[in-house]
């Protein structure tokens, strides 16, 4: 119920205290626009900090030392099985996000943006109305708005018999799975992504038997399947089983379990298991806040569409982040929030980037970032692609793991790099050095000739290129020979 | 696929430039290279050849019309070989190289201060085969934003082809380079729309440019004083207002600068250069053989180089922001040209490295095509002092006024025959009237007289040449 109504005139209102909305307001306020930020939650932060990527790596954290117990009885380091205290473990975690939250409050603080908690919903193209519970609501008249109101787990009800079962703490999506409440005997991961994979990982650590379903003929889709072989291989230890080209066609809270109809090969009809987590995908957060009293257009996807600049068809307005489409990762958003403040301040500035580097936390880690070789070649391009296996790492020995490798991406004419892709322990800390060397528009040569620290994992990407590049010169003379010579 | 063709950067303190012909008409097809455009900028005419081959989509100024650097003049439709075969983009690329090599400057002019792009004409070929991104880094590619220049028009000088911000800044500054040409007044369509216009405009308007078009306030961009209102003419008959365009309003904008920014004095002297023409006379055929022609203006400009280096502060620069004297190591003399678009003043570099010959051919060439509207931008650049020649007009001396931020000019008038005493005999010398004005704050009259009397001394004793060289 409206209790009443504050009306506040402001440059520019940010909706969405995520990874790009604080960024964006940040920015703006350090070029001199006077900025509000509007956000649904009590802490700023959005879904990476408090739903996603921040909790999801902590956790991810424990599971590697886990892991990592267990697996030094191969160099001699025999640990007794770690007791788990997951009281201990989740106070840990809000430890971790409660402390970043403090700081973007700071950060916000000290540049002079406000922040104001509630739900907000354009009314019109220069106004949102922002409700908060048992508070007056408050009108922001502003001349410029950026919404990044993010996306949230896509929900599966037509899966559900009963509509009560919706809520129940036995089905879970990524949100419910982070705040572990118990470590259950057995999971079910309904899509073998890598929102599905890492939390698998976390709860088979901790202890969990975990069973993944997946629609599509292998896990990652639309990652190069040499990068996810080898961690398949793994998930096949780690996991007790992966089901592919199967589906979920039921669920049902039986009281004691999850009664899970299912579909696929090999498969019976039906699996009763202790705890579901649905990770299926994300949806854009375009839906309930009044968008429809914009000029702002919305594909059939939900996402909010955008130029180079990040603006809307609705000249007040511009949007980042997940509302604007794929790749949904925070770190995308964080650089369109820069674009947009910049673009605000009048600046030229532009989203142009050509390497968004995608890492898949995992135990081993999948990254890369440009091209992939299944993009390249569904174009047509002609590429080479180079590996270096990380068995040949004197680095990765040490580590006692051994298994990765790095692959470079290049145009066979130019030698320019086009891609890079890693699997390996650590491969999503390596791939900025890749990000880097596209964005600078590097030929193998310079990653060749750029000294990479030894012993380290880096390295590899060094070896890869050298790969490459001798592979063209070994090709370069082939052809030389095979040209008649003349006189 | 469009295409939009911008107003690139002019280089040094070019921004606007006005259109004087366009050569083509929407729907039209068009190959590379081939002339689209006819401008005029603050210091010559440039033809801008076509950067594609394609077809006009779309042309966004008027004859007449003052462009910015940046605005989009054309748009060009998909152009035949835009998704061009493989073999087509390898030969263009091998094209670009043969290029490159061509556009190379020569090592004797590679001295020059300006940045050496060797782009010539040929950068405005499409560089990039199109298929994925043009390697460049993020503050390049910022650049090339900033400056609205697409990257796939730059020829990268990095490893395979990536663009520099180096790259950006030439293409930039040089893309007009070499396509400079005379605006033969056959081709101007002015003339066709000034029949309509009443005879006295059209006698101002020809050497004003056209009346059409916006006046401007000189002291735009913070330049001089405030602008001083004036009485209102009409009260007393007929006016006529033509704006200040062009060369001419560059030339007014520079002399409000000299005039208002530098103290100057002007001391005259005279060289009696009845053996120096002598010689001239005698050799002129010689050097005419060699393609140069011998005249007094070249003995004026090695004796100038000769004193400058003896007397620096005239080769100077005062830098008022930082409260510097910047002395010039080069001997780069401006020669002042009277075209019939105002006074242009091209350079002559390095005048102390370069015999007799070779600057009777130099200034010969320069003056040929600075008054035929040809010169190259960069030849316009760089000067360190200023000689001006009235004599072929007449005059007994004058007060020449200092191309800013040099430090001195010198003024030649006619050199007419004179009885003098030699000997305590009165002969008849050819006598040359000369006028050095110079900055007070840089350089002190008995300086300056110095400086005349080694000039002097040369002109008078050309043996002394010798003695130097």
């Amino acid at each position: 119920m409206v209790v009443g109504e504050m009306v506040q005139e402001i440059d520019l209102v940010v909706i969405g205290a995520g990874p790009g909305g604080y960024t964006a307001a940040l920015r703006a306020a350090e070029l001199g626009i006077k900025t509000i930020l509007v956000d649904a939650m009590p802490k700023p932060g959005g879904v990476c900090l408090h739903m996603g990527c921040i909790p999801s790596k902590a956790l991810l954290h424990a599971a590697e030392v886990i892991n990592t117990t267990q697996s030094a009885a191969k160099f001699g380091l025999h640990f007794e099985k770690p007791k788990l205290n997951v009281d201990e473990l989740r106070t840990w975690k809000l430890g971790v996000t409660d402390k970043l939250a403090m700081g973007i409050v700071g950060m916000c603080k000290s540049a002079g943006v406000e922040i104001i908690n509630g739900n907000a919903r354009f009314e019109d193209n220069r106004s949102v109305r922002v409700e908060k519970d048992g508070e007056s609501a408050t009108r922001i008249k502003f001349k410029h708005a950026i919404v990044a109101t993010g996306s949230r787990p896509v929900a599966l009800p037509k899966l559900f018999k009963k509509e009560a079962d919706m809520k129940s703490p036995r089905i879970m999506d990524s949100t419910g799975a982070l705040r572990i409440e118990e470590v259950p005997k057995t999971l079910l991961v309904i899509g073998g992504g890598y929102i599905g994979l890492e939390l698998g990982t976390v709860y088979a650590a901790l202890g969990s038997e975990v069973t993944v379903v997946e629609m599509t003929d292998g896990l990652l889709p639309g990652v190069d399947r040499d990068l996810v072989k080898p961690l398949a291989t793994h998930l096949a230890t780690s996991f007790k089983a992966i089901h592919l080209s199967s589906k979920v066609t039921s669920l049902e809270d039986t009281g004691s379990g999850v009664k899970v109809g299912l579909e696929g090969k090999d498969l019976p009809e039906s699996i009763t298991f202790d705890r579901v987590l649905i990770a299926v995908g994300r949806v854009p957060n375009t839906d309930n806040i009044g968008l429809e009293n914009t000029s702002v257009e919305i594909d059939k996807h939900g996402f909010v569409q955008i130029d180079a600049s990040c603006r809307t068809a609705d000249k007040r307005i511009l949007a980042i982040g997940d509302i604007s489409g794929q790749p949904m990762l925070a770190h995308r958003a964080m650089r369109q929030g820069q674009v947009v403040a910049e673009v605000l301040a009048g600046r030229k500035s532009s989203f142009d980037n050509r390497a968004i580097p995608a890492v898949v936390f995992t135990e081993p880690e999948i990254a890369w970032c440009g091209i992939t070789e299944t993009e390249a070649k569904a174009a047509g391009r002609e590429i080479g692609a180079a590996k270096f296996p990380w068995s040949a790492s004197g680095r990765a020995m040490t580590l006692a793991e051994p298994v990765g490798h790095t692959k470079v991406i290049y145009d066979n004419e130019t030698t320019q790099v086009l891609g890079v892709g890693m699997v390996g322990p650590r491969a999503g800390e390596l791939i900025a050095d890749a990000v880097v060397a596209i964005e600078m528009g590097a030929v193998l040569e310079d990653l060749i000739v750029a000294i990479h620290p030894h012993p380290t994992l880096s390295e590899t990407v060094m070896e890869a290129s050298m790969t490459a590049m001798s592979r063209i010169e070994r090709n370069r003379n082939r052809e030389t020979e095979k040209q008649p010579t003349h006189g | 696929m469009s295409n939009e063709f911008i107003l690139p950067d002019l280089g040094e303190g070019i921004h606007e430039a006005e259109v004087l012909a366009i050569r083509i008409a929407e729907g039209d097809q068009v190959k590379e290279d081939q002339p689209i455009l006819e401008v005029e900028t603050d210091k010559a005419v440039v033809e801008i050849p076509c950067p594609v081959n394609g077809t006009i989509e779309r042309i966004h100024v008027k004859v007449g019309e003052v462009v910015k650097v940046g605005m989009v003049m054309v748009t060009f439709g998909s152009a035949a070989g835009a998704a061009a075969p493989k073999k087509e983009a390898a030969e263009t690329k091998q094209k670009a190289v043969n290029d490159s090599i061509a556009a190379a400057p020569p090592i004797a002019t590679a001295v020059t201060t300006a940045p050496a792009s060797g782009n010539g004409k040929s950068t405005m070929d499409i560089r990039h085969n199109g298929v994925g991104p043009v390697p460049a880094a993020p503050a390049t590619r910022r650049l090339a934003r900033e400056l609205n220049l697409d990257l796939r028009m730059i020829r990268g000088s990095g490893p395979s082809g990536r663009v520099t911000k180096e790259d950006v800044r030439s293409f930039a500054a040089g893309s007009l380079e070499g396509t400079i040409s005379g605006a033969s007044s056959q081709t101007h369509p002015i003339e066709s729309k000034q029949q309509s216009a009443p005879a006295a405009v059209q006698s101002l308007a020809s050497k004003y440019g056209e009346s059409g078009g916006k006046a401007a306030p000189l002291t735009e961009g913070g330049m001089g004083a405030a602008p001083i209102d004036l009485p209102d003419f009409t009260k007393f008959g007929a006016v006529e207002r033509v704006p200040l365009k062009g060369i001419r309003r560059k030339i007014a904008q520079n002399m409000m600068q000299s005039w208002t920014h530098i103290p100057h004095v002007t001391t005259f002297d005279e060289a009696d250069v009845t053996s120096l023409d002598a010689y001239r006379a005698k050799y002129e055929n010689e050097v005419k053989q060699h393609g140069g022609r011998l005249t007094l203006t070249v003995f004026a400009l090695k004796a100038i180089a000769s004193g400058l280096k003896k007397y620096p502060q005239f080769n100077a620069s005062l830098d008022e922001k930082t409260g510097e004297l910047v002395f010039k190591h080069y001997y780069n003399i401006g020669v002042a040209v009277a075209t019939e678009r105002g006074l242009i003043v091209p350079v002559i570099r390095n005048v102390d490295q370069k015999s007799i010959i070779e600057l009777s051919k130099e200034l010969a060439d320069l003056s040929e095509k600075t008054k035929a509207g040809k010169v190259e931008l960069e030849r316009l650049q760089g000067g360190t002092f200023t000689l001006t020649n009235i004599g072929s007009i007449g005059g007994t001396n004058m007060v020449p006024m200092i191309n800013h931020p040099e430090a001195a000019i010198l003024g030649m008038a006619r050199a007419a025959q004179k009885p003098v005493v030699r000997n305590g005999n009165i002969e008849v010398g050819l006598i040359m009237p000369l006028a050095l004005s110079f900055d007070h704050r840089i350089a002190d009259g008995a300086e300056a007289a110095y400086f005349m009397q080694h000039v002097v001394k040369r002109l008078q004793e050309p043996f002394t040449f010798l003695l130097e060289a």
